[in-house]
């Protein structure tokens, strides 16, 4: 069973979670266990959770962790199983990982020199090529938290880096692939990724622009991307959110029951006050050509 | 019980030496693992910051130049015949590397671009940011998944052994998940363990780098060469260690003293913040030790470079000196020191990586190969030039693998009883069963470390050397008596520290005896006793084998020279 223990210890202004962990070994418990190497947010071994959240021990300062009773939590990152104190298992991680075919997939015969590629795109790339595979981002995921099969945001970055590569080849297989169930579309959003991700790679965003890239290119539609679709849609028509509209056409009228499901949290949503004054029903708001003009410059300039 | 575990080719090891040897033996048709203590991508080539050096003669530079400055740079101990290969076979490693993927920084053509780097005339050095060897671990990782190799992955390797004929017989290592020991049969074994940084407090290199490799191989048998060649770096923080990469240099960065001067002006005229890393480290501790420095420190100057610089091509050291030092490179210049980084010393290897000679000048393991920062050809001599130790992974790596593979094509399996790891399984219940006491690993490390960095460091005499020499002993005792608190079988770090400790003390002798013998200054090994260079007598290498007793027994061979000789070394 899991437990807490506390220990008490002497600090330094510059120390790091990592430093204290270090000096609890050394000096209170040797049994103590962490993963830990560089001392220099490189390595990406020392990923743990820290004060409730996802982060590299050996980039946190002590200092900088708020709490009125100097009292730190270090956890095991969520998400995975964990082996002993802070050590978790990482193999679940690396096999979502493998599910991407994370490798250069060029077509054509390999040139006698190098692959030109614009300095731009190259640049572009060192922002996802610096994720150096803590775990924090899939620790803190909202979505794998309740779905574990879903990819989650270290792969589909790790797949963005393929797809982004102008050397790839493969990036149409790769989309259709991260279309499926438990791909791109499992995504919520909740921005943990972002927010806990030591090297600011952004999954989150990643995400979302290989969302794009699919619609852009076509991939078959799915509930993820008619979402994304009709989303839009109704925006530029009304203004405004429709969700019993977004329901109905994410879903398709032929998918009636799936849409009737819904009705009981309606009808929760509803006793509780938090539907629309106006009713399900939505007009267009007032002012709606401004919003459309917003969208067909948009359009113009993509 | 039979080991489940036979390969043709077992590599120890999972940074770029090792990830490129697996591949290149994997090609070559050899049955192929790989083994290591931690996940690969966790290596500590992820370190490497500021590029790969290669002469790409459609850039218009020659591989002799690059050849020419590696030889002055190793202040003409390296082997020639060795740097020429690593010169020459270079371009080609670099293309085959952008070809696996990885993202090297373009110039406006769209072709690979390059920045300059200490002790070279030209800029020659490729790079990616300032993460050149976290983006090259991670693209060979990509191509060891794709060629999906067995990875014995988080496994501690305790020994080589050898069977009847005394050829390498495979490897005894313990999976530290469980705690369970395993003989790894295979005709061959690639050592590609890394550095040996942590026998060094403090230095560059991450916790896990401790010279296993070197240890491991020198107990079997193999000789270790140039050991007294450690470098210290000349931009590493105050406290923990950490590097500043040199490219912050290459890209344009000073360094100057309490009184704002640029003092390279008066150590390198020419090449000034760019000359070898010897030299500059050299320089900066005179500058300390005579009164010019700001709390043991001097400063390197990054503010002219501009903030769109810093960003682009040096983010993850300013990310550094931001969260480690609380200091904006922008704005401020940032205290430095030398710091120790890098052993040129290592398993003495051919060419083809191979810890024998077939022409029988000195006496190794058959079928024990070595590659990357374990090994020493030698590449790199008396000082290492920056970026030469990421192409030495890659060529030499390469090399080994092609080499090891053709090798067990030509042997038999050995024949030697699973029973062998027998003895090292005792050890490790014997070390668990110790009674408590005061003692600590973590103790007996520290007092290592600062002995090694105090005495060993950038000035060396005779009265240092001697003091560490005596100290050592003293710590190999405790090591044999110190009890590990953590008696359990899963996941014990405290175990694989304590057997760490074991490879680093083997180390730090051979480091202290090599130093002692080499009466003479060259490269990194300064002596304040002995100030001058001594080609007549010096111009060779130490080799250290292990004697039966545990002591070491020194032997030489002569360096090899095919173009350059040996000249007074100006920057
Ligand atoms: C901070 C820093 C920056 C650097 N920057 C540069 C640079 O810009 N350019 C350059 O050319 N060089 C640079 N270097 C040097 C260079 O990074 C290293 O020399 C090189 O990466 C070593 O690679 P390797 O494959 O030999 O070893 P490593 O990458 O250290 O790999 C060693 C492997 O051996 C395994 N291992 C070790 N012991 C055991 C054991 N007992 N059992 C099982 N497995 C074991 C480890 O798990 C690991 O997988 C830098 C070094 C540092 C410290
Ligand atoms: S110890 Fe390497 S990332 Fe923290």
């Amino acid at each position: 069973m899991p437990y807490f223990q506390e220990f008490t210890l002497e600090t330094e202004p510059s120390d790091t979670v990592l430093d204290a962990l270090i000096r609890i070994r050394e000096s209170v418990d040797e049994s103590l266990t962490l993963r830990c190497s560089c001392r220099g947010a490189i390595c990406g071994s020392c990923g743990m959770r820290i004060n409730g959240h996802a982060a590299l021990a050996c980039k946190t300062k002590l200092v900088s962790l708020e709490s009125s009773d100097a009292l730190v939590q270090v956890e095991p990152m969520n998400n995975m199983p964990v082996i002993k104190d802070l050590v978790t298992d990482m193999g679940g991680f690396w096999d979502k990982i493998r599910h991407v075919q994370p490798w250069l997939q060029p077509t054509g015969p390999t040139p006698d020199a190098e692959y030109l590629a614009s300095p731009e795109s190259m640049n572009h790339l060192t922002g996802v090529m610096g994720c150096i595979m803590c775990g924090a981002c899939v620790s803190d995921c909202a979505a794998l938290e309740v779905d574990h099969q879903f990819l989650g945001p270290a792969a589909l970055a790790k797949s963005y880096r393929f797809v982004a590569d102008p050397r790839d080849g493969a990036s149409a297989s790769r989309l259709l692939d991260l279309n499926k169930p438990n791909g791109m579309w499992d995504c919520t959003r909740c921005m943990e990724c972002i927010e806990v991700c030591p090297k600011g790679v952004g999954a989150m965003d990643r995400i979302m622009t290989l969302r794009a890239k699919g619609i852009g290119q076509g991939v078959p539609s799915t509930c993820g991307s008619r979402h994304a679709e009709v989303f839009a849609d109704l925006i530029e028509q009304k203004g405004r959110l429709d969700e019993p509209m977004l329901a109905m056409r994410t879903f398709g009228l032929g998918n009636i029951g799936h849409i009737l499901s819904f009705l009981p949290m309606t009808l929760r949503a509803l006793v509780r006050g938090k539907l629309p004054k106006s009713g399900p029903l939505h007009r267009a708001i007032p002012g709606i050509d401004r919003i459309r003009r917003l969208f067909r410059y948009m359009r113009n300039s993509t | 019980m039979t080991t489940p575990y036979t390969f043709d080719v077992l590599v120890l090891g999972a940074g770029l030496a090792g990830m490129r040897a697996a591949l290149a033996a994997h090609e070559g048709g050899a049955k192929v693992a790989i083994l290591t203590k931690v996940h690969p991508v966790l290596s500590h080539s992820n370190a490497a910051q500021g590029g790969i050096n290669a002469a790409l003669t459609d850039r218009g530079d020659k591989w002799e130049d690059h050849a020419y400055d590696t030889v002055k740079g190793s202040d003409y101990l390296g082997d020639q015949d060795a740097i020429e290969i690593l010169a020459e076979e270079a371009g080609k490693d670099i293309l085959a590397l952008e070809h696996m993927g990885v993202i090297f920084n373009r110039n406006d053509e769209g072709r690979l671009g390059t920045r300059r780097f200490g002790g070279q005339k030209r800029a020659r050095t490729f790079f990616v940011s300032d993460f050149t060897g976290q983006a090259m671990l991670h693209v060979l990782y990509e191509q060891l998944m794709k060629a999906n190799l067995p990875v014995f992955e988080e496994w501690f390797a305790t020994s080589v052994v050898r069977d009847d004929d005394g050829r390498c017989a495979g490897v005894v290592a313990f999976e530290i998940r469980y705690g369970k020991f395993a003989f790894i049969k295979a005709k061959a074994v690639i050592i590609a363990a890394g550095g040996l940084g942590r026998v060094f407090e403090p230095s560059t290199n991450a916790m896990i780098c401790t010279g296993d490799g070197m240890a491991i191989a020198y107990r079997a048998g193999a000789p270790l060469m140039d050991m007294e060649m450690v470098q210290y770096h000349p931009t590493t923080l105050k406290g923990k260690g950490l590097l500043i990469t040199e490219a912050a240099r290459g890209e344009g960065a000073y360094l100057v003293n309490s009184e704002g001067e640029r003092f390279m002006e008066r150590y390198a005229p020419n090449m000034m913040e760019l000359a070898s890393r010897d030299v500059v480290s050299r320089a900066e501790q005179i500058e300390i030790n005579e009164g010019r420095g700001i709390n043991g420190c001097v400063l390197l100057d990054c503010r002219h470079l501009g903030k769109r610089l810093i960003q682009d091509r040096l983010g993850q050291i300013f990310e550094e000196a931001k969260s480690f030092a609380n200091i904006d490179l922008t704005e401020e210049p940032i205290p430095i020191r030398p710091g120790m980084h890098y052993s040129m010393g290592g398993i003495k290897t051919d060419v083809d990586g191979r810890s024998w000679d077939i022409q029988g000048n000195w006496e190794g393991v058959q079928g024990l190969f070595a590659a990357g920062e374990t090994a020493c050809l030698s590449l790199h001599g008396g000082n290492r030039l920056g970026a030469n130790s990421l192409l030495d992974t890659v060529v030499f790596g390469r090399r080994a693998g092609s080499c090891s593979a053709a090798y067990a094509q030509s042997v038999h399996t050995p024949r030697v009883s699973d029973s062998i790891s027998d003895q090292d399984r005792t050890m490790v219940q014997d070390l668990l069963r110790r009674p408590p006491q005061a003692d600590t690993v973590a103790a007996i490390r520290l007092d290592l470390g600062t002995t090694m960095n105090h005495h060993l460091g950038v000035f060396r005499d005779q009265e240092g050397m001697q003091a560490a020499q005596n100290i050592l002993p003293g710590l190999r005792d405790r090591w044999g008596r110190v009890a590990i608190h953590d008696k359990g079988q899963v996941f014990n770090t405290s175990l694989v520290r304590a057997l760490e400790l074991g490879m680093m003390l083997d180390c730090a002798e051979t480091i202290v005896f090599g130093a002692i013998t080499r009466k003479e200054s060259r490269g990194a090994h300064f002596r304040t006793d002995f100030i001058q260079r001594d080609d007549e007598n010096w111009l060779k290498h130490i080799l250290i084998y292990r004697n039966p007793d545990g002591r070491p027994r020194p032997d030489y061979l002569p360096v090899r020279i095919t173009q350059w000789e040996p000249q007074v070394r100006v920057y």
